[in-house]
């Protein structure tokens, strides 16, 4: 692809997003779309500095991240886990594994009233919302590139005497990682939006609050700001995972 | 929802150890809620019994007000599917047929897909009210992502000698769409639409148990509201067992088209 073939499409993208960007302002200010409704983008623009220092996005930024990490951990130690225990045991596998599927498609973040009873409102009902989520996805991949191994791989691994222990170690984890990553890029991608989405659903937490707080107060471009500010942090994170796990799939 | 691909699911005699395992999995889930229930480990009426959540199971399907409530949760998520899935469907095919605009806008879909919809509830709530439109919107941007990025992977893997066939009767851009296009890509449009579903389940019903006074999701944040508990367990068994119905219904349909 030539530098014209690369440069062409982002410049198109990018000039359409400011075309429109400017398009609204110019149909706000002209009072064709209420103000009151809609900020103008220079105000949403303006109100990121000030909602980063009044709002204490930083510390938000870092309770929300925070408790992502911990669902990460749950779902590393309980996904990672379940999947290894159901790829060693077929009957087990044989049982279950269509539920996890069913459990997968379940509109799971609908539980919340039953965790806040359970966990109350605090950061435990956020961490396990997280990680009801995601764990069906990590499972399933876990299961799925454990399965792949190439039997060639684990034949080799015999011929060696590796004990079950090794084998596992030495041949199935490695040759199941990046299939095991792309599990756990999307559990912490269910995660994430479940953290965020109950954050803001029992304002609690970190800048899923952040967002129900603003609104509450009628911070029209404070509002928007602390959306955009979401929207940049889940594209970054998605963006970087995204590039690991293609740098991760080849080594695999 | 996780796309987590199709299960093959192994084939399970009447009566074999799977049955069983499975039986006496679900045996030991309710054996031990039972447990739990009457022990007053976890605070009362957190986890009722369960003859008391199969009362409750039972007056929810006998009232009246349940079925209106679940009418107007389907009525939100239909428009929203309809609206949702017929945007994101056009978007898909403009993506899918040109390179160039697919290299210039499809980054924006996808990275902005997975992105948590219910913050924009409240922009949603400021543009269409209280109401149920707002709940049709949430819908409508839950279920376009998915559609869209599924219409534009399935326009691009249409076999190019169908594309051609098509040119070659000089078929117009309309008819190339009803009669190559659509046709051609209905596997990926329905894995789209079962996406889209899932998450547009989500994003109203979601919608309704943060500011509504109908719907389902009302009926569960009321019940939460209340504290009555064998009311929410039932209105989420409800609830889980039509997602999950209606989620293999149209994974049924793919499943159906493709084998012709």
């Amino acid at each position: 692809m030539t530098r014209a073939q690369r440069l062409v499409p982002l410049a198109l993208g990018l000039g359409t997003l400011i075309v429109l960007i400017a398009l609204m302002e110019a149909l706000i200010r002209a009072g064709a779309i209420n103000k009151f409704i809609v900020p103008t983008p220079l105000e949403i623009a303006g109100a990121f500095g000030r909602v980063i220092v009044e709002e204490d996005i930083p510390h938000r930024f870092l309770v929300t991240a925070r408790e992502a990490l911990w669902a990460a951990a749950l779902l590393v130690v309980f996904g990672i886990g379940i999947g290894v225990l159901l790829y060693r045991v077929q009957l087990l596998r044989d049982a279950t594994e269509t539920w996890v599927a069913a459990l997968a498609s379940a509109p799971t973040v609908l539980m919340y009233p039953l965790f806040l009873v359970i966990f109350g409102r605090s950061e435990k009902t956020i961490i396990m919302m997280g990680f009801v989520a995601g764990v069906p996805a990590v499972i399933l991949k876990t299961i799925e590139g454990l399965s792949g191994t190439r039997r060639v791989l684990i034949n080799v691994g015999r011929s060696f005497n590796l004990t079950e222990l090794q084998l596992f170690w030495k041949i199935l984890f490695p040759a199941a990682l990046a299939t095991i990553f792309v599990g756990l890029r999307l559990g912490m991608i269910f995660a994430l939006i479940n953290i965020v989405g109950v954050e803001f659903l029992i304002n609690f937490g970190g800048l899923g609050q952040l967002i129900n707080d603003l609104a509450e107060r009628y911070d029209l471009a404070g509002t928007y700001a602390a959306i955009c500010f979401v929207i940049l942090v889940s594209v970054v994170f998605f963006f970087l995972t995204d590039r690991l796990e293609r740098w991760l799939r080849p080594a695999a | 929802m996780a796309e987590t691909g199709r299960l093959t699911a192994p084939s399970v005699p009447l009566l074999g150890p799977v049955t069983l395992l499975r039986v006496a999995i679900i045996a030991a889930v309710l054996a031990i809620w039972e447990a739990v229930a009457f022990s007053g480990l976890l605070f009362r009426d957190v986890v009722p019994s369960l003859t008391v959540i199969a009362r409750a199971l039972v007056a929810l399907l006998a009232d009246p007000a349940y079925y209106w409530n679940l009418g107007v949760t389907a009525g939100e998520i239909g428009v929203a599917m309809l609206i949702g899935g017929l945007a994101g469907l056009g978007v898909g095919i403009l993506l899918g047929a040109n390179p160039l605009l697919a290299r210039a806008y499809e980054a924006y879909l996808y990275y902005l897909g997975p992105t948590p919809k219910i913050i924009f509830f409240p922009v949603m709530i400021m543009w269409f009210g209280v109401g149920p439109p707002s709940k049709i919107a949430m819908g409508v941007i839950s279920c376009f992502f998915p559609v869209a990025l599924s219409a534009a992977a399935g326009m691009r893997a249409i076999d190019q000698v169908l594309i051609r066939v098509g040119r070659s009767f000089r078929l117009s851009a309309s008819q190339m769409v009803t009669k190559i296009y659509l046709p051609a890509m209905r596997l990926p449009i329905l894995n789209g639409v079962r996406l889209g579903l899932g998450v547009a389940i989500i994003g109203t019903l979601l919608a309704e148990t943060k500011l509504s006074n109908k719907g389902i999701g009302f009926l569960i944040i009321n019940a939460y509201s209340t504290f009555n508990m064998p009311r929410m367990y039932a209105l989420l068994i409800v609830l889980f067992v039509l997602s999950i119905g209606v989620n293999a219904l149209v994974g049924k349909l793919g499943g159906a088209q493709a084998g012709r």
